[in-house]
């Protein structure tokens, strides 16, 4: 058991990682990218969908028969967001002011999607949940990263308006790595979202590679 | 089980699934209602806060609020501030065409058609480059502060590339335009509509923070 958890784990954050490996839910990775705080919000956001609808569906994976299983998984997904986004415009307002138009993007975006399909209509509710969540975490993970580098080259700042996003507590990680006025505009435009991701993706294969494993060129249809 | 049983099935299975989910909605639709409609409110009186500084009126500008037309035949709400039942400033959107669209603002003036305030609500322009209005990224918005339409003449209510008095940005020069030429319009539909603007007895619009949020 613990080893099959292991693999789910080492699955989302690296091995079969939603953006960097299977390039999967692009959409939110080039569009809420901008900032790295932004990024985080959007990851977090999706990985909260992510674990619900996965635990659901492997709760009722008995009962969702083969031939109705995508419309009730995109049931599951659909309700998940409109609950994430319902419950965020009341209680975590400001950080919906901000991801507010992007939540009901999730529904579009087929990471979830895949998973369920992938994983957890074939597996039961605990491990369905974990792969749910670390595919989510691994999500986060990467939108942040591309979130950080685009930022920091190309307004100079990391984490900013983070207090505003998650509150004054997290002031501490609002930070100016380069003088003002000296980034590279086209970083925070869609084009910077692009180059970024196929550098990070680049920097994950030599990574693999010099670790000795084959490097999967099937994307999603490699996936569990 | 014969084919149309199976079918039937399928059908019974999803339909079970649709009802379930639904009465999950509806459920926490009806436990957020009120604080998101609370939510709303307060981010409208937040930005009229901005455009009329509180100390000058004492009554909820949501309250005494009218709809009217605008010069281009768009409904558009005017909030009133009034003190002791006499009206001190209105509020309301106007709309210029930035670089990537539609640029909206709130505007905030005096009886005089002073500006007390303008205030930039939403836009698509380019971030790092034609975002300078936003009051976070500078105080350019805020030299609007007590301008009026004979303060500066109106062939000076322009950008200077255009020959009027108002900086525009290196490398946007649409953005500050549209803006320019918002702000001019906004204060021209208060010298054609004051007495409808600031007549107190007319109907008070319906539009209030209360309203359930727009559709996306």
């Amino acid at each position: 058991m613990a080893a099959q958890y292991k693999t789910i784990v080492k699955d989302g954050l690296w091995e079969n990682n939603g953006v960097f490996a299977m390039l999967l839910g692009l959409c939110p990775a080039m569009a809420m990218t901008g900032t790295a705080t932004n990024a985080l919000g959007m990851g977090l956001a999706t990985a909260a969908v992510m674990a619900a609808s996965s635990m659901l569906v492997g709760m009722f994976r008995n009962q969702i028969t083969q031939e109705v299983r995508i419309p009730v998984f995109i049931l599951v997904i659909a309700s998940m967001v409109t609950l994430v986004d319902l419950f965020m415009n009341a209680w975590m307002h400001e950080l919906y002011k901000v991801l507010g138009m992007f939540i009901p993007l999730i529904v579009s975006n087929c990471l979830p999607l895949a998973r369920l399909e992938a994983f957890a209509g074939k597996n039961s509710t605990l491990p369905s949940l974990m792969d749910g969540l670390f595919m989510g975490i691994g999500f986060t993970i990467a939108l942040t990263m591309i979130g950080a580098v685009r930022e920091i080259v190309g307004v100079g700042t990391l984490f900013s308006d983070a207090s505003l996003l998650f509150g004054p507590a997290f002031k501490f990680m609002e930070m100016r790595l380069l003088p003002e006025d000296t980034g590279i505009l086209m970083m925070i435009l869609p084009p910077g979202g692009f180059l970024v991701l196929g550098l990070l993706v680049v920097g994950k294969r030599m990574l693999d590679v010099r670790a000795g494993k084959e490097i999967q060129m099937g994307g999603a249809h490699s996936a569990a | 089980m014969s084919k149309k049983e199976r079918t039937l099935s399928h059908g019974l299975i999803l339909g079970a699934f649709c009802l379930g989910f639904g009465i999950v909605l509806a459920y926490s639709d009806h436990i957020t209602v009120e604080d998101i409609a609370a939510r709303a409110l307060e981010d409208k009186l937040n930005s009229l806060a901005q455009v009329i500084p509180s100390s000058i009126h004492d009554n909820n500008l949501v309250e005494d609020a009218i709809t009217m037309k605008n010069e281009r035949d768009m409904e558009i709400t005017v909030y009133r501030a009034t003190k002791e039942g006499k009206v001190v400033g209105l509020a309301y959107e106007i709309f210029g065409v930035g670089y990537a669209g539609k640029i909206k603002l709130m505007m905030g003036i005096d009886t005089e058609g002073k500006i007390l305030g303008v205030r930039v609500i939403s836009h698509k322009e380019t971030p790092g480059l034609g975002d300078k209005m936003e009051i976070k990224k500078g105080d350019w918005i805020l030299k609007f502060d007590g301008l009026s339409l004979g303060n500066p003449p109106v062939d000076k209510w322009k950008v200077k590339k255009d020959g009027g008095q108002f900086d525009y940005w290196a490398g946007a020069t649409i953005t500050p335009r549209g803006i320019v030429d918002a702000i001019r319009r906004g204060l021209e539909l208060f010298n054609a509509n004051k007495a409808i603007m600031m007549d107190m007895s007319a109907p008070k619009s319906q539009t209030n923070g209360a309203k359930k949020k727009e559709g996306h």
